[in-house]
Order: C-alpha cells, then structure tokens, then sequence
C-alpha cells in the first residue's frame, strides 16, 4: 500500500514525473473540494484516477491541463509549472495534451470531420489533404467508419465519445486524458471503449490519465489506480495492490456497498 | 435600515464588479484581435449572419418609424404653421439618433441574444473547455470575430436604416398628408451636414461593440445548465439595451 504523499525524493532523479500534482488546493465559493492532493504520473504510465460522484475528478483533470487553477499548489508537466505561466504560453502548451470529455464536448456548429480537423488546421500547415488522411486515420484508430459528413447531434452517445477521442489524438499528443469514458454506455460498449483506451495508450505510447467510477474499466486500462475521496488521494497502487487493499474506503468502493466510510464522509 | 443600505452597497459593487468584468474583456478581445492566426472565414462568416440577416429587421423597424415620425410631426407641426420642416426633423432624428439607437437595439435582440444562447450552450456543454483544450482561447475564436463583426456591420445597416426611415418619412409626409414632394425633399436636406451623418455611424459602431461584447460575455460566464443558458440570453438583451442607451447620451453629448 502506497499512499501518495510524494514527499519522499525520486528513486531516479532523471525520471522526472511526467506529471506532478503538488499539494492541490481548490474551492468553489467557500466549498473545498480537493484538499492537499498529490499525485506523481510518470512518462508512458497509464494511471485511472477513481472516486465517487461529486468528489473533484473532473476538476483534477483540469487542474492537469490547466483548464482551472489551484488556490494553491503547483502543477508540474515535464518539469514546468503550468501555474505560473502566461495565457498565452499556456495555450500554446496546450497542444502537448488531448482530453476527451465526459459528454464528448464535440462542437455541434460543425461536421464530425471538421470537428476533428479542427486541431490540425488551427495548429499545423498540413494541406488539405494531409488532413483529411489524418482525420482518417484518427476514425480508423477508434474504428469509426462513414461518419464523418455527420453532425454530432446525429450520432449515438458512445459514437460522439469515440470521436471526441479521435480528436483529442489528432495532434499526436503526449499526454492524454480521458474524463469518464464509458459512464452512461452498456457494458458492451463500455469494454470496446477500455480496450481502445488500452490500444491507443499502446500504439501512441502516451501517458495516459482516465478518470472513470467503473472498476471494471479502471482494472483493465490502470498501469496504477488512485482513489480520490475528500478531496485528496486515499489509495494508489496497481490493479492487484488496490483489490487486495485493506482500506475499508477503497474496499466499499470496490464493493459497490451503501454502507461504510464512503457514505458515511459524504452525509455532510 | 441598515440592511437596506447594505443591500444598495451590494447592489453597487455587483455593478462596479460587472463593469471591470465587461472591460477587461474588452481589452482581452482587443488585445487577442492583433494576433494570428486571423481566421478569416470565420469573420465574414459572422459579418453575414449579423449583417445580412438583419436586413428584414432593420428594414422594417426604420421604414416604419420614419412614416410614424413624419406623420407624428405633421400633425403637430401643423398646429404652428411648420409644416415645412417635417423634413428637417424626419432627417435629423432618423441620422442622429433613432435610426442607429433602433438598429441597435434591434439587433440585440435578434443577434446579441443568440450569441448569448450559443456560446452560453458550448459553456455547458464544455465545448468552450474543449476549445481550450484544443490550444484555442475562446477569445481569440469566439468574441474576435463577433466582436469585429458588429463593428464593421452596424453602421452599414444603420445607413440603410437611415434611407429607409428618410424615405418612409418622405412617403407619408407627401402621399397621405399631401406635402408638396419638391419642397420636401429640398427642406430634408437643407439644415444636413456631414457631421449629423457621422455621429450616428459612430454610434453605431459603438453600439455594435456593446451589444456583441455584452451577448459574448453574458454566454461566457453561464453557469447551470439549460436554465443558465435561458438566464444569460436575458441578461444580454437587458445589459446591452441599457448599455446602448445610457451611452447614447454620452456619446451625443461627445459627438454634439
Ligand atoms: N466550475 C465550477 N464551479 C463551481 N463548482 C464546481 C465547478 N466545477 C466543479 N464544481 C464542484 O466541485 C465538485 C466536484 O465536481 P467534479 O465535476 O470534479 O465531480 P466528479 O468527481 O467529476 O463527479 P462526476 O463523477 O459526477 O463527474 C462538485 O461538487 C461541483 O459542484
Ligand atoms: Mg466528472
């Protein structure tokens, strides 16, 4: 059992984490919602953040990609503090990283082609031609056929996450995140969507942060899993080290129980 | 009565809290303006469906209150012999001041509100975190070119808006109160002067910032869902008229 306090220097100090929360703090309107969160994400590391609804996983993923700032804390990427830099510089920074979001987040003003175009003509002289190759590319890689002359709102919830996924990998970024990728899809399709998160963390070789509350999904996909409750990380470890844990928050969590320090901590 | 000061003190600071707000988006949409890429097709994108599409709207609410404004004046007029200046009035009121007033805030309602509900459902929606997530600031993409559009197309639609009301004026003024048409059309353009025509495109570029800014802002900052998005199209309409209408007055009293 490793709990993340990240105050133990690095084993190698040339492996500098890829990411690096320190001591997040943040509050919305006087209500915390992480408190002291720390976590470390190494280079090509595929780490599922789980927890309940509501406990701050969405926000944490956008403390990574800088969509929210901390009240406190730092948020390292490859060694720089994405805190302290200037709007701009942040945004140009930004193409390092592709985030699905939890609905698909797809720009509905435009076609599913242009959508994932989008990145590639805003950030690269590819011609027209180079783009549409990549654009096919992206739909093969998350096995989406004939769909690209239609409007997101014509697609199937599980269609508009998959190319919310071919976007975010257009620009073959190198840190990818993934804001529940299955919730509200059958399990079916929820495996589908884990085996091509598994595929593409292979194929790109990218470093890999998925939040999801399934277990399933998170076994599968986790090089490590951490568990997010009371805003900070209880629990991080592999697959196996967190099934076999002993703490009763994680336990319940695994479990799927009404009862314990889960529910207990949230009746505020 | 403590609590009621309290409340007109909270009152204040909600306004001096919104006004630095509206500025420092003003100056963020300037400053991201002068930076590439430009997007191009997007701005003329926007310039039609402010511009073109409004021409029904403008069309309508300036030839009608041209003839209303002839036949108002008429009537009064008459009562003092001043039949002749009708036109004088019917011209100076439609340039100086309605035409681009009504176009503004004819346009609020028609395009000030949508950008509000648009860019308030990608807010929700978390497009506008995708765009950022994409390396786009939502600036640079969505006001810029809304922005630029409402400055460049007000004032195009004001001068047709100007023509409109003129010749609505001129219409009922001679077809229904029998004016003499040559005495008319020489008494609109008699006490004209290029400045008259001027302060109102100014105007109108100005009012054409407000109420795209204001649709801009009031949909950026939507929180809460679909009833947010019905929260921040009102609040846009009704920011950016009060807006256009309290600068009126200042702008008239800089501009004479
Ligand atoms: N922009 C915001 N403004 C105010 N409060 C926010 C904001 N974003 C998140 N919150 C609050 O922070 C808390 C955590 O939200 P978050 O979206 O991170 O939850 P989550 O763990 O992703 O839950 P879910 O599994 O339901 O997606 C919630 O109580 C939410 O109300
Ligand atoms: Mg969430």
């Amino acid at each position: 059992m490793t709990v993340a306090t990240n105050m133990e220097p690095q084993s190698d100090p040339n492996a500098e984490p890829m990411i690096s929360l320190q001591h997040i703090y943040k509050s919305f309107e006087g209500k915390e919602v992480l408190r002291d969160l720390s976590i470390d994400i190494a280079r090509g590391e595929s780490v599922v953040i789980v927890g309940g609804s509501g406990t701050g996983k969405s926000v944490t993923l956008k403390h990574i990609i800088g969509l929210l700032r901390p009240d406190s804390g730092h948020v390292m990427i490859e060694g720089r503090d994405i805190t302290e830099m200037r709007p701009v510089e942040l945004n140009r920074f930004r193409q390092h990283f592709g985030m699905a979001f939890q609905e698909g987040a797809l720009f509905d003003s435009m076609s599913v082609f242009e959508n994932i175009a989008f990145p590639l003509r805003r950030h690269t002289k590819m011609t027209e031609e180079a783009i549409a190759a990549r654009v096919e590319e992206c739909l093969e890689q998350v096995h989406l056929h004939g769909v690209d002359g239609k409007r997101p709102s014509e697609l199937s919830g599980g269609m508009r996450r998959r190319v919310g996924f071919a976007r975010a990998i257009s620009l073959k970024p190198e840190i990818l995140l993934f804001d529940e990728p299955t919730t509200g899809l059958d399990p079916v399709i929820s495996d589908v969507v884990a085996d091509l998160i598994v595929e593409m963390d292979r194929t790109l070789n990218t470093t890999t942060v998925t939040i999801t509350h399934d277990m399933k999904v998170a076994f599968k996909i986790a090089d490590r899993v951490a568990m997010l409750f009371q805003g900070h990380i209880v629990e991080d470890g592999t697959p196996a080290e967190f099934q076999r844990s002993e703490n009763p928050i994680v336990q319940q969590f695994i479990e799927g129980r009404a009862e314990g320090p889960l529910t207990d901590g949230t009746n505020e | 009565m403590i609590r009621v000061l309290e409340q007109i003190g909270r009152v204040f600071l909600r306004l001096f809290e919104e006004t630095g707000l509206w500025f420092t988006m003003l100056w963020r949409t300037m400053a991201w303006s002068v930076r590439p890429p430009y997007g191009v097709g997007e701005w003329f994108r926007q310039m039609v469906r402010l511009g073109v599409d409004s021409i029904p709207v403008v069309f309508l609410t300036a030839m009608f209150t041209g003839m209303v404004l002839a036949l108002q004046t008429f009537i009064g007029f008459q009562r003092v012999h001043a039949e002749s200046f009708v036109g004088s009035v019917v011209a100076l009121a439609m340039l100086r001041e309605l035409s681009p007033v009504l176009v503004g805030l004819m346009v609020t309602g028609r395009v000030g509100s949508s950008m509000a509900a648009e860019i308030g459902t990608m807010r929700v929606t978390e497009q506008i975190d995708a765009l950022e997530a994409l390396a786009t600031d939502p600036i640079q993409y969505l006001f810029v070119p809304r922005v630029i559009a409402g400055i460049v197309m007000l004032p195009f639609l004001v001068v047709l808006g100007d023509a409109l009301g003129i010749g609505g004026g001129y219409l009922v003024a001679v077809r229904l109160m029998h004016a003499n048409p040559v005495q008319y059309e020489i008494n609109t353009y008699q006490f004209l002067d290029m400045n008259d025509v001027w302060s109102g495109l100014i105007k109108a570029s100005a009012f054409g910032l407000i109420l795209t800014l204001t649709g801009c802002v009031r949909g950026y900052y939507t929180t809460g869902g679909a009833e947010g998005v019905g929260r921040s199209t009102t609040a846009a309409v009704v920011n950016a008229s009060l807006i256009i209408l309290l600068s009126d007055f200042f702008l008239t009293k800089l501009l004479f």
